[in-house]
């Protein structure tokens, strides 16, 4: 989509979780909207390299605006990923000590928890451990069930929330870069991108990585992002036995730590690292941070030093010199601007969002609802494990015999699927973007076998 | 319709075993793929040297897996594609009901026996764990291939091929075929590990170097790649490498998701489902057959292992028996045998010794991690030496095959066979072992044996791309050569071979006859190990 003419009410800055669950927000209201990013699709940056937790905030800093949007956004997401099909599977979660420190921290973790409002954990000794985690590793000393941490696809919730807003009406403008910011006469915005300028009465920064630099267009510089890299390793599906919950470390001021974890996509999670880095692109993934991550593995789930790995990746997380999230408006500038979501902002997008929409309404936004608009969820493409895929689906198989041919054999991605994604309403614009759709080409053989096949699918729109 | 075999995988290895099954009179013979094509591997690889050891002339891949294809139409065999199996379950009464699904929607098929010929695969960059960015331009030989032949790309630029085994060759080949500029082919190894003609072929023609104890140790390019970082494995110097495509080649694994969520035991060195001589799995009435039990034979190996199960299937179903071990009558063995291999030895095919009937071919294949020169491989149990066998060179990603004479001499009440390596007397010195192994996870006692037992080995030539060589199977034994050089020991068949290559080269090549030559002609003016396309 370009750019339109006219002025906009409100441009947002960003399409990845956060950006793209505040344009969905608004949508609600009578609203001219504009979503655009520097990237080919949504949610490229942080959104689609993290750890794939729907998290509860059990463990967040008490009184702090991130665990309170975390418990906020949290129980939103779960309500929506149930309409919308995204994938969530609430495995539940053992936060597991091994040295007598970390014993000694569990019961304070319990009760920065109940300050939280969760009040659902509870302790279980090694034993119990080992009941509920038959392959954890020797050493176990004892540790803290939190029942609700869910593990959900970070891919599907950022298109649900684009492909929401975009039928909702708001333009989504990708490969558009903010370059530059000048007030008009007429006090309104306007943005140069690099597909052109944009106008508009209202921005709302959700910049991610690149948040502090447009902040700082707009006279800002409350932050710097200082992006901290997580690699993380994707093992085989054939691991998934070794575990049934989300394995965590007791988690230090820096980091939550390396955790293994099952995937949506019925893969087993082992990661992050958390390391500074000066480039806010550089996602590569490290011999050092990849040794490091597969000694803690063969600690936590020995079993899996038996297991092929499939992927590796590095996110990046925008992490910031606060502890915080960077949220405020400024009415004046009418100026927007929810930075720092260091990385809890998949688990806390439909809760910033909330937070967003009520500072923009209190600041002069004129937020009157959409006539004849009713909230509805997008029900997407389904692509995770512990429901029906296309494949197995006979009903719809015999009603389109293109969801019975498989072309990802990993992953049993069906032609169906892959016509599906390349004709939705927000498209893929490369092999990354039709992979975060539909899973074709994440799997084991990376490519071996469909490599080829689906790249000319893409080419082809989805034509054999 | 009364339950018969499901074949699982239309490639060399399920293709021969369907039309054997038929042939012996078993139906139905229901053989279901995933691929919208029956054929397997071989439809990709358009060079020549096909069909030698089972089909007893040589051709392309993909005239080679149409000939296949045919053979199980015309025995009786029902070819589904575009079909994946997706599980099964055992019933109490030993027969199966295999689930599969299809443009026609899931359905489940019952059957009396199956037999997995899932094939193998190599291991992508990533679970090579070659650390960097994660862009375009980085694939394995075989999304190579599929995106050259079939699919006519063309890979303009510089082109780099991670390994140095036969399958890297053939990648390089393809790499030149597709508009490539082949930088180099890159060994952790101190030497290559191809076979003297096809990198002669390779190195003529296309001038392509190997760059020996090397390792890519970083991928770097936003977006599409850029270039790889390569380290000396002696020095650790790093170099950048500029190139635009980089293919990982060998490093193969089965494709073992069936077996395994089945739950059949699976061998630790192979990464198959364990299977012993009869290709029979731990699961009563599943056998497994092809290189998801060798992972990488050639393609005529695989479709003899599968013609072999095929034979135990059908005998299976008529209720016959193997004999037991030690060359008694009736019954199996009172616990099957696992065989087992050491260091710098990584696999042995069969690992299971359950009956007194001989492996494919008659003779196990094994794999070695590291080059040996002058190595004896000795079977043993509980310490006593059952074979012993003539000198070998190991290399590593290349078959050694061992005799299976010493099966009767197996104690069925003994422990684990185990198959060790050996140095000859006087060659202590010389057994070479390139990189430093890993501590064995298992090592066994080493234990003093009776007189050895001379026993055969034959360090196998291909098949596959080596057509002329048509012994009864296509062996062709290769002794080591004592302390001579590489040049010295394969003399009588390096110049034979070379002949072969240049003919080859020069598009006038002399043995064979008919389908072949058709081939052949087909392949002119781009040299017959680069065959253009025929017209499908």
């Amino acid at each position: 989509m370009t750019l339109p003419d006219g002025t906009a009410d409100v441009v947002i800055i960003g399409a990845g979780v956060v950006g793209t669950a505040i344009a969905r927000t608004l949508a609600a209201y009578s609203l001219d909207l504009v979503l655009v990013d520097a990237a080919c699709d949504v949610g490229t940056g942080t959104s689609k390299a993290n750890t794939a937790i729907l998290h509860t905030g059990f463990d967040a800093k008490p009184g702090s605006l991130e665990g309170r949007l975390l418990s906020r956004g949290s129980g939103l997401l779960r309500s929506y990923a149930s309409a919308a099909r995204i994938p969530v599977e609430r495995t539940g979660a053992l936060l597991v000590a091994w040295t007598p420190d970390q014993v000694a921290a569990l019961p304070g973790i319990e009760a920065n928890a109940r300050r939280n409002g969760y009040l659902a954990m509870r302790p279980l000794a090694a034993a119990e451990l080992y009941a509920r985690e038959p392959a954890l590793g020797p050493g176990a000393l004892g540790g803290l069930e939190i029942p609700d941490e869910s593990i959900i696809c970070p891919w599907t919730t950022p298109l649900a929330f684009a492909t929401e807003a975009v039928a909702a009406g708001v333009r989504l403008v990708l490969s558009a870069q903010v370059t530059g910011v000048a007030a008009a006469a007429d006090g309104s915005w306007e943005l140069a991108t690099t597909r052109g300028p944009v106008r508009c009465r209202w921005v709302v920064n959700a910049a991610g990585l690149g948040g502090d630099e447009v902040d700082r267009l707009f006279g800002g510089g409350g932050f710097t992002v200082r992006p901290r890299r997580g690699e993380l390793i994707v093992f085989d599906k054939l691991a998934r036995s070794l575990l049934r919950s989300i394995l965590l470390p007791v988690p230090t001021a820096r980091t939550k730590g390396v955790l293994v974890a099952p995937t949506v996509y019925g893969n087993v999670l082992l990661g992050p690292t958390a390391e500074d880095v000066p480039d806010r692109s550089d996602t590569a993934t490290t011999a050092a941070g990849l040794r490091s991550l597969l000694a803690a593995g063969r600690r936590i789930l020995p079993g899996l030093a038996e297991e092929e790995v499939t992927s590796t990746y590095a996110g990046l997380r925008a992490a910031t010199e606060h502890s915080d999230y960077q949220i405020r408006v400024d009415a004046a500038r009418r100026y927007a601007c929810a930075g720092g979501i260091r990385s809890t902002g998949l688990s806390a997008s439909l809760g910033i969002a909330e937070h967003v929409a009520g500072l923009l309404g209190e600041a002069g936004l004129e937020l009157k609802p959409r006539p004849g608009f009713a909230a509805s969820p997008p029900v997407m493409p389904y692509i995770g494990e512990a429901g029906t895929r296309p494949y197995q689906d006979a009903v719809a198989i015999a009603a389109d015999p293109a969801y019975g041919l498989v072309v990802c054999h990993c992953e049993r991605v069906t032609r169906g699927e892959i016509r599906d994604a390349l004709a939705s309403r927000v498209p893929p614009a490369d092999l990354g973007g039709l992979r975060r759709r539909t899973r074709a080409g994440n799997g084991r053989c990376q490519g071996f076998y469909c490599g080829a096949a689906v790249s000319r699918l893409l080419v082809g729109g989805g034509a054999p | 319709m009364s339950p018969g075999v499901v074949v699982v995988g239309a490639g060399p290895a399920g293709l021969s075993a369907a039309a054997e099954l038929r042939r012996l009179g078993v139906a139905p013979v229901l053989v279901a793929d995933r691929e919208a094509e029956a054929g397997g591997v071989p439809r990709h690889s358009w060079h020549t040297g096909y069909g030698l050891r089972d089909l007893r002339r040589v051709m392309t891949g993909p005239a080679y897996a149409r000939s296949l294809v045919s053979a199980a139409l015309a025995a009786g065999a029902e070819l589904r594609t575009g079909t994946t199996v997706t599980g099964w379950t055992t019933g109490p009464d030993g027969s199966h009901a295999v689930t599969m699904t299809s443009p026609s929607g899931p359905e489940t098929v019952e059957a009396a026996a199956v037999l997995l010929a899932t094939g193998c695969r190599e291991r992508p960059r990533t679970a090579r764990l070659v650390p960097g960015d994660r862009p375009t331009g980085v694939m394995t030989t075989g999304e190579l291939q599929q995106r050259v032949y079939p699919g006519g790309e063309r890979l303009a630029g510089r082109a780099l091929v991670v390994g140095a085994e036969h399958v890297s060759f053939s990648a390089a080949m393809t790499l030149a075929h597709a508009g490539a500029d082949v930088v180099a082919l890159v060994t952790e190894y101190e030497r290559q590990q191809s076979y003297a003609a096809f990198r002669f072929g390779a190195a003529v023609r296309w001038r392509v170097p190997v760059w020996t104890s090397s390792l890519v140790r970083r991928v770097v390019g936003r977006g599409r790649l850029e270039g790889v970082e390569v380290a000396d494995a002696r020095t650790g110097a790093t170099r950048f490498v500029p190139c635009e495509v980089v293919v990982f080649t060998g490093d193969w694994i089965p494709d073992h998701e069936l077996a395994r969520l089945a739950g059949l035991t699976m061998d630790r060195g192979t990464r198959g489902p364990a299977v012993d001589t009869t290709l029979a799995t731990s699961v009563p009435g599943v056998f497994a057959a092809g290189n998801l039990v060798h992972a990488a034979e050639t393609a005529d190996v695989a479709a003899l292992s599968g013609r072999h199960a095929a034979r135990h299937v059908a005998a299976g179903l008529e209720g016959e028996h193997e004999r037991g071990l030690g060359g008694g009558p009736g019954a199996r063995a009172p616990a099957p045998l696992p065989v087992l291999v050491e260091p710098p030895l990584r696999w042995i095919s069969p690992n299971v010794i359950g009956s007194a009937a001989p492996p494919p071919l008659d003779r196990f294949v094994l794999r070695s991690a590291g080059f040996r020169r002058g190595a004896r491989l000795e079977v043993r149990q509980d310490g006593r030496l059952l074979a012993r066998s003539r000198q070998a060179r190991l290399i590593p990603g290349r078959p050694v095959h061992l005799g299976a004479a010493w099966l009767a001499r197996a104690d069925p009440a003994g422990g684990p066979i185990r198959v060790i390596t050996g140095l000859a007397a006087g060659r202590h010195g010389t057994g070479l072992c390139w990189p430093p192994l890993p501590s064995p996870r298992d090592r066994a006692q080493d234990h003093p044996g009776p007189e050895p037992e001379n026993d055969q080995v034959d360090d196998h030539l291909p098949g596959d791309h080596q057509p002329g060589h048509g012994g009864d199977r296509g062996d062709v034994t290769e002794p080591d050569g004592g302390e001579h050089g590489d040049g010295e020991v394969q003399r009588v068949g390096v110049i034979q071979r070379l002949a072969e290559a240049a003919g080859r080269v020069g598009g006038q090549h002399q043995i064979g006859t008919g389908e072949q030559q058709q081939e052949q002609r087909d392949g002119d003016g781009q040299g017959l190990q680069c065959p253009q396309p025929r017209v499908a």
